[in-house]
């Protein structure tokens, strides 16, 4: 049958029968397209199968907060490290709170924080940045990533679901307690 | 033609056994050699018939590619071995490898030749990319072979990185989160990438997963296709480069001797000379395991694997974008099109190209030697250009700057030599070529031995005290 069409082809709309055997490479083509279509959705598929799962988003907001206490815990000039968490609750000279992520922004080591110097200094490759986050010393391009801190009833909370990374410090970073 | 089955008359239980597995057995004699003729000619595609007596030279290979061979074999077989025991799972594979060594019978051994054979295979591989570029075997028709060979290479060096993590101790945990932390420097597609190669926000399980299937997995299979790859278009080239000396020109000088015994043998002689030493080395020396990662501590100093301290101690020099994507991806890049560069002489088969070429690489070398370490003690004590120009973005003072230095350097280096040798093109590649990997070499050698606590610089013998 497709022997008689490649001789005799037959003339639509579609298919002028301008050369011999248009339609046959119209359906190649087509062919090429639809593989090309099939390999595309194959590598999108491995693609999200690799993309890791966002399973904190879906079990809810309550699960990435972390209560760190009450405000009077925390004196000013203080650094407290919240292990479970993975950050550090900093209350500053002026009573405000940061908290900043213990992921150096280098190369991602954990930065210990120096009381004696009060400095975060990197292990790895000596970044030093200040109670603020604030970068003192490279190599580190940008200041410490930070949380979200919110304070409910005298309580300082810290929202851990979200990282928010920031290119310099600034004043409306810091959260203050409401005077009463 | 008709096939006439010869089937013996009496045939016992075990012979009708084994003609149900090799048919052809039992077939006539002359059926039998087509079927000799169709299995060798499958052999043929990979191992020669006849070789060069020339090619058989120790001096020429030095055994190089038959020890990758080797040592891959050792790896694949040594790999299994683990994966029976091995865990990976960040609560048990440190606990896992812990029974390894002291549970199981040879735990350690097994272990141990798999870990030194990784390093060896690192080692190997690299000498033998090094004796192929310096006798000019990249030339046509060898082309595409030096990039299959580069390609095993970069494959070589992923097997070994992702393996580093599998143990899950300190030293581990803290070299992946380093290295892993490099990608987010890659412009545009960084932190995309570093999330799907840590298989999350940081290493964790999903990074263990991950490098435990790419390490067991799929960089196995892509070295079982890239080797037989290589070995084909050896063949397919006419066997190794003839050796020659300067003078020589490179038509027929050679004999073509039979391969068995001729070539059989020396391999086998560079096999198990290997296979002993590996041994010993691994009865001797115990590969290392730290403390159990601990994803709140980062020892000081933390450090990459060896055979990317080239590139972290680039970092202590350059921006992150430089030290960790333009200067590794420019380096890739030339070293895939180094056999396509148009070339005025083909050099295959001399060692260093020409005699005027020795005289300038050895320049090159030397240097390299001499300048490299200027650099870095004069970046580490003197310059802080940074520190001056406040308001100029990093990447620009810690890297355009030293990077447009950098190149300047080479490009006057280059310069001056022309004008004292006024060398070919080939001799001229092959100079740049030796300036920066003895420039690299430097870096690595410093990255590992001469940097201490806060990755400050010290001497090796004061590495371990903290200053």
């Amino acid at each position: 049958m497709t022997g008689k069409k490649k001789t005799k082809p037959v003339a639509s709309q579609n298919n002028p029968p301008a050369v011999d055997s248009s339609r046959r490479s119209f359906l190649n083509k087509l062919w090429i397209v639809l593989g090309g279509l099939g390999f595309v959705e194959v590598v999108a598929l491995i693609l999200a199968f690799f993309q890791p799962a966002k399973r904190r988003a879906k079990e809810g907001a309550s699960e990435g907060i972390v209560e760190a206490g009450a405000i009077d815990k925390f004196p000013p000039n203080s650094v407290t490290a919240f292990v479970r968490g993975k950050f550090y609750l900093a209350r500053l000279e002026d009573g405000g709170f940061l908290a900043l992520s213990r992921k150096c922004t280098h190369l991602g080591c954990t930065v210990p924080w120096v009381s004696k110097e009060m400095k975060f200094i990197c292990p790895c490759h000596a970044s030093v940045y200040d109670i603020r986050g604030e970068v003192v010393s490279a190599p580190a391009p940008r200041p410490l990533d930070l949380y979200r801190v919110f304070i409910e009833n005298n309580i300082v909370k810290v929202d851990t679901n979200k990282v928010i990374k920031r290119s310099v410090f600034r004043p409306e970073q810091v959260v203050y307690p409401k005077k009463i | 033609m008709p096939q006439q089955d010869e089937m013996p008359g009496r045939s016992t239980l075990l012979q009708r056994i084994r003609y149900s597995i090799f048919p052809g057995t039992a077939r006539a004699e002359k059926v039998r050699e087509g079927y000799r003729r169709l299995f060798n000619s499958l052999i043929l595609h990979f191992r020669p018939r006849n070789v060069q007596e020339e090619t058989l030279r120790w001096t020429l290979t030095w055994g190089l590619g038959g020890m990758a061979v080797v040592l891959v074999l050792l790896l694949l077989g040594t790999g299994v071995l683990l994966k029976f025991v091995y865990q990976p799972l960040p609560e048990k594979a440190y606990e896992s490898i812990l029974h390894l060594q002291n549970e199981v019978l040879f735990g350690r051994l097994i272990r141990n030749i798999h870990h030194w054979s990784a390093n060896a295979l690192i080692l190997v591989a690299f000498l033998h990319l090094l004796r192929v570029f310096f006798t000019g075997a990249f030339h046509a028709p060898r082309q595409f072979n030096w990039v299959i060979g580069a390609a095993s290479f970069l494959v070589i060096l992923l097997s070994n990185f992702t393996g580093y993590l599998l143990p899950w101790d300190q030293l581990a945990f803290w070299a992946i989160t380093i290295c892993t932390g490099m990608l987010e420097y890659i412009p545009g597609i960084g932190l995309w990438l570093q999330s799907l190669v840590q298989g999350g926000p940081e290493v964790g399980p999903g990074t263990l997963s991950n490098f435990y299937a790419i390490h067991t997995a799929i960089l196995p299979a892509f070295l079982l296709i890239l080797m037989p790859f290589h070995f084909w278009r050896i063949r397919k080239a006419g066997g190794l480069v003839i050796p020659r000396k300067p003078e020589q020109s490179g038509e027929d000088r050679s004999r073509s001797v039979p391969a068995i015994p001729n070539l059989l043998l020396r391999e086998i002689v560079v096999a198990l000379v290997l296979l002993a030493s590996v041994l010993v080395f691994s009865m001797l020396f115990n590969a290392p395991l730290g403390n159990k990662a601990n994803p709140g501590l980062s020892p000081n100093p933390t450090k990459a694997p060896w055979y990317f301290m080239g590139i972290q101690e680039m970092l202590l020099h350059f921006h992150p974008l430089f030290a960790l994507f333009v200067i590794p991806a420019l380096m890739l890049i030339a070293l895939l099109a180094l056999p396509y560069i148009d070339y005025q002489v083909n050099t295959a088969g001399v060692w260093f190209a020409s005699r005027k070429a020795r005289r300038m690489a050895f320049v090159a070398a030397l240097a390299a030697l001499i300048v490299t370490p200027l650099g870095i003690v004069a970046d580490e004590y003197l310059i802080e250009v940074a520190a001056r120009l406040p308001v100029v973005p990093t990447w620009v003072t810690n890297g355009l700057v030293p990077f447009a230095l950098l190149l300047a350097a080479v490009t006057a280096f280059y310069v001056l030599m022309q004008r004292r040798y006024a060398a070919s093109n080939t001799e001229a590649v092959q100079m740049i070529f030796v300036l920066l990997l003895v420039a690299f070499l430097v870096l690595t050698i410093t990255g590992i031995w001469f940097r201490g606590t806060g990755m400050k610089l010290v001497w090796p013998w004061n590495i371990g005290t903290p200053g």
